[in-house]
């Protein structure tokens, strides 16, 4: 790995800082295992720099935003295997009661569709397009579910600050 | 396309497919070290041209989410961290 891609020690304890604030905000509890989330941060700083935007460290990105767009971190993925593991795929995201040490984290399945296998429906789960009329659009955040009813998706998710780029039309 | 080698007891053909950045492929890594296996790896994700689109081909074959990590004992494949499973392989 070349050197440039390392992030140093003080990043990624202030990157850990702005994860933990913006879980807290959230409601989401970070792996309270301190080195596993140390080494995620890293990964994840890693990423940055080398592809421009947050890849998850634990798939393989391809190194064009619009194909990694559902693994940029929080990814599409994060809450409903949050809902059925107690923990995102990587584990830098955990249940409260893995958080707290009363449940053992277990392995996650990967959940994600290749890209090349993927169709509309595997992210929205409906198809009613077409048949109603709407004063404004309604877009959902593809991360954390968050709905509105206007011309364009917010430039940030008010409630995960997801880019407008991680919006879809919902209705 | 290039492995990494890693230097131990020969307990059999042992490849690992995994990405530099990913935690699960570290405990995966660090396990086999623990257990003293000799073993080959690749970091798929830090792969150029060819290389990295022979080894996402080799791990597809075994498993098509092409997921991290990937680890072929004998014939057998393992995918993600599964300490019991690689353990069981590796008959320790
Ligand atoms: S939420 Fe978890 S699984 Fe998803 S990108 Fe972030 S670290 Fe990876």
């Amino acid at each position: 790995m070349n050197e440039q891609e390392m992030p140093n020690d003080a990043e990624v304890i202030n990157f850990i800082e702005r994860l933990e604030k913006e879980a807290r905000q959230g409601g989401y509890d970070l792996n309270q295992n301190k080195e596993f989330t140390r080494g995620l941060a890293k990964g994840l700083l890693i990423n940055e720099r080398r592809y421009g935007y947050l890849s998850c460290p634990c798939r393989l990105a391809v190194n064009e935003r619009e194909k990694d767009l559902d693994i940029i971190c929080p990814c599409y993925y994060r809450d409903p295997d949050l809902a059925e593991y107690g923990a995102c795929y990587c584990a830098l995201y955990v249940s409260r009661d893995i958080a707290r040490g009363q449940k053992e984290l277990s392995p996650v399945p990967e959940r994600r569709i290749p890209f090349e296998k993927r169709t509309k429906l595997d992210l929205t789960g409906a198809d009613i397009s077409g048949s109603i009329k709407l004063s404004v659009p309604v877009w959902r955040c593809l991360v954390c579910g968050y709905l509105c009813g206007r011309d364009t998706p917010p430039e940030l998710c008010p409630i995960c600050k997801a880019s407008k780029d991680r919006f879809e039309r919902f209705l | 396309m290039n492995f990494e080698h890693v230097d131990g007891k020969d307990k059999g053909k042992i490849t690992l497919y995994a990405l530099s950045t990913c935690i699960w492929c570290k405990e995966t890594k660090d396990l086999l070290s623990d257990l003293g296996a000799k073993y080959d790896y690749a970091y798929v994700d830090l792969l150029k041209g060819n290389d990295r689109e022979v080894a996402i081909e080799q791990v597809k074959h075994y498993n098509p989410s092409c997921s991290f990590p990937t680890l072929i004992i004998g014939d057998k494949c393992i995918v993600g961290y599964k300490e019991k499973e690689i353990k069981e392989a590796l008959k320790v």
